[in-house]
């Protein structure tokens, strides 16, 4: 008790002296707790605004966590719907969400998506011993026999791991989804271990959680889901290359208020795009074990129109939504 | 949580001595939790939760100073051996987490939940009550199996389920504000007795193996990402429990009773550490910080750790071998200032708890709702107080219900509902059979083979 005492005291001496010091400076939400990747957007990308002068003052960050970015989400559309100094750390998680109507009957058109300029790509990999030598071995066996692979993943079912393992299948011509077998588990690298000791078949998750046990041998990574091979991992073919057309990556963005100015979003997209082209940005790609993506403004508020169309209706083919 | 106040400060640093400074304060965190616990009752964090049941009886006897001590002897040997065995053995141990899958978790689980019933001395069916009541509040939020809300009434505040943070001070602290109004401060339990302070060389001497056995068993909860050091205190508290002679002293103030749970949640901590660099796989929420914080350094947690970034590694296992008798050496003097906390009249105490307990569940989400729920929490275990049923068991369900019953339903859906799955390893089996054997069977036997009760005191 004594030491969350400090904490609580420690905390509201931060905010008293960060919401006294810094009243006109821009806000942005991590809808998370610090340490995971909305917390790293929001830190990274402010950080660099500040550092290269799109913005005048340092990027204030606040984490709020809650409902899994629903609370966040709610905040900024019934509170704080024409605040032009507010941005909001997303990824395909986000877009999930709101696809599967999962922050409460909000839905992705109640704020504008300003854009996304790194992505953690998708992939699926199997234990070193695996049978499965290639991306269409393992599909091909899901296909004949749906009971004979378990899949893990990070995610909750129906969660974005698991419907990229769906949107696979699919394209390799599994009709019903419904059979294939998929558990949630606590994280990438726990979906990897659960693999490694052959409790179940394959994992599913994204290239920077495997890139550990990729170097120790470990595993082996049969796909990413990419436009091309990911730089620094030019050995993984794509799911394109081997005739499954998936590109499916856990891409690192913002969205704003809906209310706000043409004017205020041009000024935030266009202080993205120079974060984008900076060094710095690319350094903390490099290190996180991103890859490049580039969409900010319109073509990125389709790009996530397009996704959760599509997230949408695979949902509801599994069930996770009527 | 303390763990996130030099998370801000770490930032400038190089990568050893940011890991160092946040695996430092994590230990240290392992150690203090167990101060409120004795003194006021109040667990300072979840895996300090068994220590309240024989540490607070022994400050209530006049003997905090001892519990002190004794708790603080404790867990140095507990985190001290736990950090040889991660010097050691850490790449060989992170081969134990491959062996445990779903049955073998749920198996653990069970295990956990089957010594339950001896938490409370009096009153197993309360015990049970209560852990229901705890498994049924563990249910609330997003059920990861199938993506869909449980018992959320569409309230986005209860999708990530209840913070068993919010439970914890709600049950303890609040419930123990109002037994405190209610008798006007005659009732209340804050307010022990202050004996004389010396070293107790006699119940360190007698608990001595009482801490080796439950740093073993704490080590290895540590070991298993998911299982962590509640799980780890608590099957150390139960487990010495069941093999002492003098079972019926235990939660009356039993030195021992101190002695394991400290030395397992220590053991746990340092155990933990290893899944953590070796697989990347956080087991607690503290680890899941620490992990967050290697990425952010760069450094890739993975099995070539190790032998890629040996400087780090081998630099955090100095800092905490230094750490841990720093903490010794800072512990048991200080026993001195910590007791005087008792001194403090309850009038200035009680309201003083109050406000730390409203403004630390606000700092950890910044949500009034919580406050609402610890509220509710602290009215739920004034009943509780009321109707003699012990709350430890509610946490417990919190802590272990979700993920007891996500192993079993991983099970179910690899298995494709094959129960006979749940038994298909040796690993399995021989938790199955010390459930059963050593704490269900015991349950009904006992009305055999016991002599007439005696009439209960």
């Amino acid at each position: 008790m004594n030491l969350k005492i400090f904490r609580g005291f420690a905390v509201a001496a931060v905010v008293s002296v960060g919401a006294a010091g810094s009243a006109a400076a821009a806000e942005c939400i991590a809808p998370a707790n610090p340490g995971g990747g909305w917390d790293f957007t929001c830190r990274t990308i402010g950080k660099i605004m500040h550092d290269i002068g799109v913005v005048d003052q340092p990027i204030q960050v606040t984490n709020m966590a809650g409902g899994g970015g629903g609370l966040a989400f709610s905040h900024v559309v019934t509170k704080r719907d024409d605040d032009p100094e507010l941005i909001v750390a997303a990824s395909s998680a986000t877009a999930t969400r709101l696809a599967q109507n999962a922050y409460g009957g909000l839905t992705a058109d109640q704020v504008r998506f300003l854009g996304a300029i790194g992505v953690d790509p998708g992939v699926i990999a199997v234990a070193a011993d695996s049978p499965h030598m290639s991306l269409n071995d393992l599909l091909d066996a899901v296909v004949a026999d749906p009971a004979s692979v378990t899949f893990a993943g990070g995610s909750a079912v129906g969660g974005f791991d698991h419907l990229k393992v769906l949107m696979a299948l699919n394209r390799a011509g599994l009709t019903d989804i419904r059979t294939v077998k998929y558990i949630g588990v606590d994280g990438g690298a726990d979906a990897i271990t659960q693999t490694i000791g052959g409790h179940t078949q394959a994992m599913t998750g994204d290239i920077s959680e495997v890139v550990g046990f990729l170097k120790a041998g470990e595993i082996r990574v049969l796909a990413v889901f990419a436009d091309e091979r990911v730089p620094g991992f030019e050995d993984i073919p794509t799911a394109r290359e081997q005739g499954i057309d998936v590109v499916a990556g856990n891409w690192r963005g913002l969205y704003v208020p809906k209310g706000i100015s043409d004017e205020d979003y041009m000024k935030w997209s266009n202080a993205l795009q120079a974060v984008a082209d900076s060094d710095a940005w690319a350094e903390a790609m490099a290190a996180r074990g991103l890859a490049p993506f580039n969409k900010v403004g319109d073509d990125f508020q389709n790009y996530v129109n397009a996704v959760v169309a599509e997230i949408e209706q695979m949902s509801r083919e599994i069930g996770v939504i009527q | 949580m303390a763990i996130l106040i030099p998370l801000a400060f770490s930032f400038g640093l190089d990568a050893t001595q940011a890991l160092v400074l946040m695996t430092s304060v994590y230990y240290g965190a392992m150690y203090g939790g167990r101060i409120s616990s004795i003194l006021l009752n109040i667990p300072g964090d979840e895996p300090a939760l068994m220590t309240t049941l024989d540490g607070y009886p022994m400050a209530k006897q006049g003997r905090a100073a001892d519990a002190l001590v004794l708790s603080g002897v404790a867990s140095f040997v507990g985190a001290l051996l736990a950090t040889i065995g991660l010097m050691l053995m850490a790449p060989i141990l992170a081969k134990v987490a491959y062996l445990f899958g779903p049955p073998e978790y749920f198996a653990l689980y069970l295990l956990a939940f089957c010594t339950l019933g001896g938490v409370s001395a009096k009153n197993q069916a309360k015990a049970a009550i209560a852990s229901m009541i705890g498994l049924g509040i563990a249910m609330i939020g997003l059920d990861n199996q199938t993506g869909m809300p449980r018992l959320t009434f569409g309230d986005l505040h209860l999708m990530d389920g209840i913070d068993f943070l919010v439970a914890i001070v709600g049950l303890f602290a609040v419930t123990e504000i109002f037994v405190f109004i209610e008798s006007h401060g005659k009732e209340s339990a804050i307010g022990v007795k202050l004996g004389k302070i010396k070293v107790p060389f006699k119940d360190i001497a007698h608990s001595f193996f009482a801490m080796l056995r439950s740093t073993v068993i704490g080590f290895v909860a540590g070991v298993l990402p998911g299982a962590g050091a509640s799980l780890g205190s608590f099957l150390a508290y139960m487990s010495e429990k069941s093999i002492a002679r003098d079972k019926d002293t235990f939660g009356t103030g039993n030195p021992r009773g101190v002695a394991a749970p400290e030395a397992g949640n220590n053991a746990a901590a340092g155990g933990a550490l290893v899944p953590m660099l070796t697989l990347g796989v956080p087991g607690s929420g503290t680890t899941a910080v620490l992990l967050a914080l290697l990425l952010t350094l760069n450094i890739t947690p993975g099995p070539l750790l190790f032998d890629e970034r040996p400087e780090v590694v081998w630099g955090l296992i100095a800092a905490l071998l230094i750490a841990n008798f720093v903490l010794l050496i800072m512990n048991v003097p200080l026993v001195r200032l910590f007791v005087k906390i008792l001194s403090v009249p309850a009038w200035l105490l009680l309201p003083g708890i109050t406000m730390i307990s409203f403004a630390g569940i606000y700092s950890l989400s910044g949500s009034s709702f919580d406050l609402l729920l610890m509220t509710a929490f602290g009215l739920l275990g004034y009943f509780m107080r009321k109707l003699d049923v012990p709350t430890v068991p509610i946490i417990l369900g919190i802590l272990l219900g979700k993920n007891m019953e996500d192993s079993l339903r991983r099970a179910m859906v690899i298995s494709d509902g094959d129960w006979t799955y749940l038994f298909s390893s040796g690993i399995s089996i021989g938790l199955w059979i010390a459930a059963v054997a050593g704490f269900i069977a015991p349950m009904f036997l006992r009305n055999l083979l016991r002599k007439p009760t005696r009439p209960q005191s």
